[in-house]
């Protein structure tokens, strides 16, 4: 591989280690964050039936969870693209 | 029709479905039974994984769990979601990317030694056969309780479905099948679900009912007036937490990971056509698998506050019929301690002892008949039952005989055998697989309800870490990854052993280390594993250049192999 060719791959793969870290702290932030660590105070907040902290460990956890594996793909979509490493049609 | 006749016509109809499906898909070459082709379109493939992740336990045991657990109960729910997220951004679409049919494939290939590979097949296979035989014992609890056969005879029952569709299909006959099983899963769990929230809140939705008022005029929350029933009865209120803080940060942090080790869920990655679909179909299958699991904590609440205000302090004489059903089974009793013929259910904090006993497995089972919902929805209940636990036995059959035929026979002992030999002997495997899962299932181990801890543990102990350094780092080499592996199974199995097994009177806070439960200890374990694996890494000599090359292929999309279309 060129010299070149292992840089634009560095490159690539910075981006994605970056995109990683940045959803794993969301990640972390919404599960170990707000329904574990910070929930009690949290619960001083109520939404309708809804302590906050409590809706966060048994609902909000998981649709944020959803949400940051599609922004995932979307991010790594285009950067695929960008970085020209995206698979071609004729493989499938 | 009563509820058995309904049960019947659910049951059989949906075993219908599934037999046609498994007809229609079987595999015709080793690809196909493995991978099925590597041809699955991502959103079908999420519901598969989806129905193949969701098993007995999510469908029959999880929403009773957390109705007795309250707060607490959060642990399954979000570290068997949150575990997705680590698969799809950390694993799937490198293992994709890398292309061949197994976990041990990638061990053995990326740390270039057998021992790597065997340890992990001996991995997979253990935490396979844990998971297989409760879910047998599933499929026994609903056939004896709604078609009164005997729990052997559902059993067998299962048995047979099952292994006619693994061994036949092969990954491409499940997969199709479990598309089906999780559309009857999910459709059996939002029925009930949305009757019991519109008959308590008033609100279609159950994720919204869970925060709404009460239905009778009270204008009372449904949460505030079920912290209201627990703490008065002294369970503690519903929504406050009795666990340490440490624990449950623990617990869901080795429940995550464990996920995301899990051989039979990782392997579904290698399904799809391309990496970026490997991506995608993660997400579609947290988005299936959300749908059960945001529903769950509802359904949890609407039972626990059915339930105490039906049974609470209240005349054993005048018991509806689901209670004395559910006590033939012996998985509700009442002891009449003062005589007085009220049931008293009460919690640790009351001054009354407590005379009823229920076990958690059967509060979705017997949820829809304590809201009093028509016969067919306690049918289609049993029948997503059976679904979940045989989507996800399964799964795991196919595990189990692809780690036989494929990474032991093929790759290890017996290299020169035929396509044609390899796909009988994976038959074979999964039919004595079966047998196997079925004799544990009638004759269950006492320990099997204690080790699903374990399998969890040991997969977040020992095939996580050396997955992850495989990916993200070059220089992790063989030495490191066998030693690490090893170290975090001998150091989790032993904590879980000790606890579970030798000294169970001791599996208290007080005794455990830094309070950290065995449920939890696979963090620890993973922890482990990291630090050993990097340490002998450092000091031992760094792989081989082809190794390094090898890991910087599967970091980039382009060039996955078009599937394994080996002989069509």
């Amino acid at each position: 591989m060129s010299q070149i060719g292992s840089r634009y791959r560095q490159a690539y793969w910075k981006r994605n280690l970056t995109y990683v870290g940045l959803l794993l702290g969301v990640w972390f932030v919404v599960s170990y964050g707000f329904g574990i660590l910070l929930v009690e105070q949290l619960n001083a907040i109520r939404i309708g039936g809804f302590q906050l902290g409590f809706w966060f460990a048994q609902q909000g956890s998981i649709y944020v969870f959803v949400v940051l594996i599609f922004v995932y793909v979307k991010l790594m979509n285009r950067l695929d693209r960008e970085f020209e490493v995206d698979e071609r049609d004729e493989t499938s | 029709m009563n509820v058995q006749a309904w049960t019947f016509v659910m049951v059989a109809f949906s075993f219908a479905i599934y037999i046609g499906v498994a007809v229609w898909a079987r595999a015709r070459s080793t690809g196909e039974f493995y991978v099925a082709g590597a041809k699955v379109p991502p959103v079908l493939n999420g519901m598969a994984t989806a129905a193949d992740w969701m098993s007995a336990a999510s469908f029959i045991g999880m929403a009773g769990l957390i109705a007795f657990m309250g707060r607490d109960g959060s642990v399954y729910l979000m570290g068997w979601t949150g575990g997705y997220v680590l698969l799809a951004l950390l694993l799937a679409p490198y293992l994709r990317k890398f292309g061949k049919y197994t976990v041990p494939d990638f061990v053995g290939d990326r740390y270039y030694s057998h021992v790597a590979r065997v340890v992990a097949v001996i991995c997979a296979l253990f935490v396979s056969f844990t998971y297989v035989a409760g879910q047998m014992r599933g499929v026994g609890i609903v056939f004896s309780r709604f078609l009164n056969v005997d729990i052997s005879v559902g059993v067998y029952i299962g048995m047979g479905i099952v292994f006619f569709y693994a061994v036949l299909g092969g990954m491409k006959g499940i997969t199709y099948t479990q598309v089906a099983q999780y559309c009857v899963l999910i459709f059996a769990y939002l029925v009930p679900a949305i009757f019991i929230s519109m008959l308590m809140t008033g609100m279609p939705i159950p994720q919204i009912g869970f925060g709404g008022e009460l239905a009778d005029g009270s204008g009372m929350y449904l949460l505030d007036r079920l912290d209201g029933l627990t703490d008065e009865l002294g369970f503690g209120a519903y929504t406050d937490g009795r666990k340490g803080t440490l624990d449950v940060l623990f617990i869901t942090a080795a429940l995550m990971v464990g996920t995301a080790g899990l051989p039979h869920v990782i392997v579904r990655f290698y399904t799809v056509p391309k990496v970026r679909q490997a991506r995608s179909s993660a997400g579609w299958a947290l988005l299936f698998i959300a749908i059960l699991y945001t529903t769950a904590p509802a359904v949890a609440a609407f039972a626990r506050t059915n339930l105490l205000n039906t049974v609470s302090n209240q005349p054993y004489e005048d018991v509806p019929e689901w209670f004395t059903n559910w006590e033939v089974t012996g998985l509700l009793t009442f002891d009449d301690l003062n005589g007085d013929g009220l049931i008293q259910n009460t919690g640790p904090a009351s001054s009354v002892p407590n005379e009823l006993t229920i076990d958690n497995d059967i509060m979705v089972l017997a949820n829809p008949e304590i809201a009093q919902l028509p016969n067919w929805v306690v049918g289609l209940v049993a029948a997503g039952g059976l679904a979940a636990a045989l989507s996800t036995a399964a799964g795991l059959l196919l595990v189990i005989s692809t780690s036989v035929a494929h990474d032991l026979l093929k790759k290890t002992i017996w290299p020169s055998i035929t396509e044609n030999g390899e796909l009988l002997t994976a038959r074979i495997a999964a039919g004595v697989a079966v047998i196997i899962a079925g004799y544990y299932g009638i004759n269950p181990p006492g320990f099997v309800a204690q080790t699903v801890a374990f399998a969890f543990g040991l997969a977040a102990a020992s095939f996580f870490p050396a997955i992850i350094l495989g990916i993200f780092t070059k220089g992790a080499n063989k030495y490191g990854a066998i030693a690490g592996m090893v170290a975090g199974l001998a150091f989790t199995a032993s904590y879980i052993v000790y606890f579970k097994l030798v000294h169970p009177d001791l599996n208290t806070a007080e005794h455990w280390w830094f309070g950290v439960s065995p449920e939890g200890i696979g963090t620890i374990g993973m922890a482990i594993n990291f630090a050993v694996a990097i340490a002998i890494s450092l000091v031992t000599p760094a792989p081989p250049l082809s190794v390094q090359q090898f890991v910087e292929e599967i970091r980039v999309p382009r060039g996955a192999g078009p599937g394994h279309e080996v002989a069509a």
